[in-house]
């Protein structure tokens, strides 16, 4: 290649120093927060020990953004918040402001140019996402495009402030997962085993590693029209696609095979009750873009009877703990079946050992 | 033969992975595309309409979501496309081809290969399009992987220094943040990966972990706005992340190993479920209370109010509301779960004996099946030099475990999971604690010939860490 012409080393910097890019009032406050309070959707207000306020304007950005885009909120900075910014972990921009007459103005700005503000408190915040078929290379849908026809769906419950507790979505494009776990989580469920083209497999796969990377032992070696390739036990197979990245010919997604489910009840904070797992409510959506409505139409239901159920505070898994798992179903209207009774390592502590019913 | 384990794919395949290597993946929906009525159908190999202007793709399925209220990615990925005096505009316009491709198909047409910088082995994820006979503009769609600055605070100097060097060698595109937490600047070629990297390293960018190695760290926005902080989160991040930054950019690990640092148990990165080594703050001491606020507090939302969403919702049953609406606190039995001081912040703080909880082997699925962090260090204070000395070679002593004793393409909660707690806490040198479970075992399987011995050495830890708080105490006084 060019580049081995004239090598340049690296200089291994590593993590770069926030305080160089951080806004002055964080900086002289660092570490000597007091308190804090939400003056209104997307509108924190910090104080420091010190007495000195800092406001926070949150807004929503589309997280895959052009240069233009980020030039444009650099501008907004400038003008509005001392030339500095943020990003959330859920890729919403915080616009910290010293001066808070320049609060109104800013939030104005922000909405003018198509920037929903909100996403703190009892919001729905940005979905979290993944790549999908814009760059990954193994993904079963577009994470983007969920997030974004999700999102303009949620606009009234980003920019309010009216859930019983913060509601965070997450989404994935295959059965890895890189969205995490949320309060409603929409992942991409293969629904059927891959298939296999012998005739690519042993030049592009190293089959010992397959047949290891399989959670069910389900892949052994084989030789197919004479060459050396992997077969799949069908019965066996659980359909999860850990063996499409390290073996490409073994394709897991396709249109007759990709589907979304939808989780609800995962809970990353420790706030009152433990860490969760989100839990499975419905399989076997089509993947339907460019808007996917029947997902749309599903997390809708689970987050509206949430919102008219739960009382304040109750996260989504607290509120269904409340009333039970038939409440829920009957509540959203949606079906319990055998794919609900968890069959993994571990599933006999999923059972319900008690006659703690829920009439 | 040489094996790139971080994309399971013998090295030196790469040209084979690129353009319709993968019959099956490219060649089907191509063939189902002639016959359908999709936008691209009948329209030739290439965008180009005879080697002038460049003719876009026109993209039906993508324009849909370009209406709604939220900003749309789609958007700014037609701005790029259409700044035709750039010299991404031509990728772009085949990016937005393929997209709209994949839409239809409803299939990905990316594959991977193997692309690094040079001195680096890890950090660029590379992107060879199987589609590039229809769209080789953007044939080559490289990521990089940059980590950036801890609690991804920026300045608008250094953000547009960022655009103009994606503008001169990538595509215009960038995520603010991936999941784990990096820079995402996607869409280099090949051969401007080296010149985009190049340019974001002199101004003090470096490339965040890809592969088997150490990941990019993420911590929360924590001691920067946030009265929740108990400890120096960016300097926790940094510290480690950039001690070990062998272990990130030349990937020789078992499988990924990701750090994460939440400043309170509020654990707003996610942590314990998304991160290897899970780093959150809390307190030893009791929590302090600001009675005047509590009973502002109580005043603005009612009594009952505040029994039913406070009192009642303490996990422990450790609060109680006085007659006089002060709040009555019983610390021993506080798990520091968060929620009266979310509740109530003006109130309610965390104590002044802070420092860290340390939870090892969070990950998602694969293979064994979702795992949590496991609590295996209760407490660390974490303030002086010498306490992040500490945090800093314990992380480096679970790395080197995990290098050691891992299986192929485990992670560390799964060899955990294998080996057993005690055995790992044994090569960690660390000693069981009661905070480690949830209870103590309900299994009768095992052999307790040494209980004795063992309960022995748990009186002898005790009577030493009394002494040491005796002698702490009487040096304080």
């Amino acid at each position: 290649m060019s580049q081995a012409a004239t090598p340049r080393t690296p200089i291994e910097s590593g993590v770069p120093d926030p305080f160089l890019y951080m806004h002055p009032t964080l900086k002289r406050n660092y570490g000597n927060w007091d308190w804090h309070e939400r003056l209104r959707p997307g509108v924190l207000r910090h104080v420091s020990r010190t007495g000195e306020s800092i406001w926070t304007v949150r807004a929503g950005t589309q997280r895959q953004m052009d240069v233009f885009t980020i030039r444009l909120l650099c501008d907004i900075a400038d003008e509005f918040a001392d030339g500095h910014f943020r990003f959330t972990t859920r890729s919403n921009i915080e616009y910290m402001v010293a001066d808070e007459a320049k609060i109104e103005p800013l939030i104005e700005k922000l909405q003018k140019e198509g920037f929903p503000v909100g996403g703190t408190g009892n919001s729905v915040s940005m979905i979290s996402h993944t790549q999908g078929w814009l760059h990954c290379d193994i993904p079963g849908t577009d994470a983007s495009g969920v997030v974004k026809s999700l999102m303009d769906k949620l606009h009234h419950e980003f920019t309010h402030e009216e859930m019983p507790n913060r509601v965070r979505i997450t989404t994935s494009c295959c059965q890895v997962n890189c969205g995490g776990q949320g309060d409603i989580a929409i992942n991409v469920q293969y629904t059927k085993p891959p298939k296999i083209n012998h005739d690519l497999v042993a030049n592009m796969c190293e089959r010992p590693a397959v047949v290891a990377r399989c959670p069910v032992a389900a892949i052994r070696p084989a030789m197919v029209n004479g060459k050396p390739s992997l077969e799949v036990d069908e019965k066996k197979c659980i359909c999860c696609g850990a063996c499409y990245p390290p073996c490409p010919p073994m394709q897991i997604n396709g249109d007759d095979s990709t589907k979304l489910a939808v989780w609800v009840g995962g809970k990353h904070s420790n706030a009152r009750s433990k860490p969760t797992f989100h839990k499975l409510v419905v399989a076997n959506l089509p993947n339907n873009p460019p808007r996917w409505p029947e997902v749309e139409e599903v997390v809708m239901k689970i987050l509206y009877t949430y919102k008219e159920n739960a009382r304040d505070w109750e996260r989504m898994g607290e509120w269904i703990e409340r009333i039970g798992w038939p409440r829920f179903f009957e509540l959203t209207g949606l079906a319990f079946t055998k794919h609900h009774l968890d069959t993994w390592t571990g599933a006999r502590h999923l059972m319900n050992h008690s006659t703690h019913i829920h009439f | 033969m040489l094996y790139d384990i971080s994309r399971g794919l013998p090295i030196g395949l790469d040209e084979t992975l690129k353009v319709g290597s993968c019959g099956s993946r490219a060649d089907a929906p191509a063939a189902r595309n002639e016959k359908g009525t999709g936008a691209m159908a009948g329209k030739g190999k290439s965008a180009k309409s005879g080697g002038g202007k460049v003719k876009k793709h026109p993209t039906p399925m993508l324009d849909e979501l370009e209406t709604g209220p939220w900003p749309s990615f789609i958007t700014g990925l037609k701005r790029l496309r259409d700044a035709e005096d750039k010299q991404y505009a031509p990728m772009m316009n085949d990016l937005l081809g393929q997209l709209e491709h994949s839409y239809e198909e409803k299939l990905g047409f990316w594959k991977g290969g193997v692309v690094s910088v040079y001195g680096y082995g890890g950090g660029i994820i590379p992107r060879f399009s199987q589609v590039a006979e229809k769209f080789p503009e953007s044939k080559e769609f490289h990521t990089l992987r940059v980590m950036p600055p801890a609690g991804n605070h920026y300045d608008t100097k250094v953000m547009r220094q960022l655009c103009d060097i994606w503008e001169e060698h990538g595509s215009g595109l960038i995520a603010f943040h991936g999941q784990t937490g990096n820079i995402m600047f996607q869409g280099a070629t090949t051969e401007n990966t080296q010149k985009a990297f190049d340019a974001l390293n002199e101004i003090g960018f470096d490339l965040g972990g890809a592969g088997p190695c150490m990941r990019t760290g993420m911590s929360c926005v924590g001691a920067a706005r946030c009265e929740m902080s108990n400890f120096d989160e960016q300097r926790a991040l940094r510290e480690i992340i950039n001690e070990y930054l062998d272990e990130m950019h030349r990937p020789a690990m078992p499988y990924k190993f990701k750090f994460k640092f939440s400043g309170c148990p509020n654990d707003c990165v996610n942590a314990i479920m998304r991160a290897d080594f899970a780093v959150i703050g809390t307190w030893r001491d009791d929590m302090k209370v600001n009675q005047d606020e509590v009973r502002k507090y109580v005043a603005k939302v009612g009594r009952k109010y505040a029994i039913d969403n406070v009192i009642a919702n303490c996990p422990t049953r450790a609060l109680s509301l006085n007659d006089d609406d002060t709040l009555e606190v019983d610390n021993e039995s506080c798990v520091r779960c968060m929620h009266c001081l979310n509740v109530m912040p003006k109130a309610l703080s965390p104590g002044d004996d802070k420092g860290v909880s340390i939870l090892i082997g969070g990950k998602r699925a694969l293979k064994v099946g979702d795992l949590m962090g496991t609590l295996i260090i209760p407490f660390m204070k974490l303030e002086t030099d010498e306490d992040y000395e500490k945090l800093v070679e314990f992380a480096g002593e679970v790395m080197e475990f995990f290098a050691d004793n891992a299986l192929e393409h485990e992670r560390i909660g799964e060899t955990i999971d294998r080996i057993g707690l005690p055995a790992f806490l044994e090569a960690m040198e660390i000693d069981p604690d009661p905070n480690m479970v949830r209870h103590p075992r309900t299994s009768c399987y095992v052999r307790t010939d040494d209980f004795t011995e063992e309960a022995q050495k748990y009186f002898e830890r005790k009577k030493a860490k009394q002494a040491a708080e005796a002698a702490r105490g009487a040096a304080a006084q």
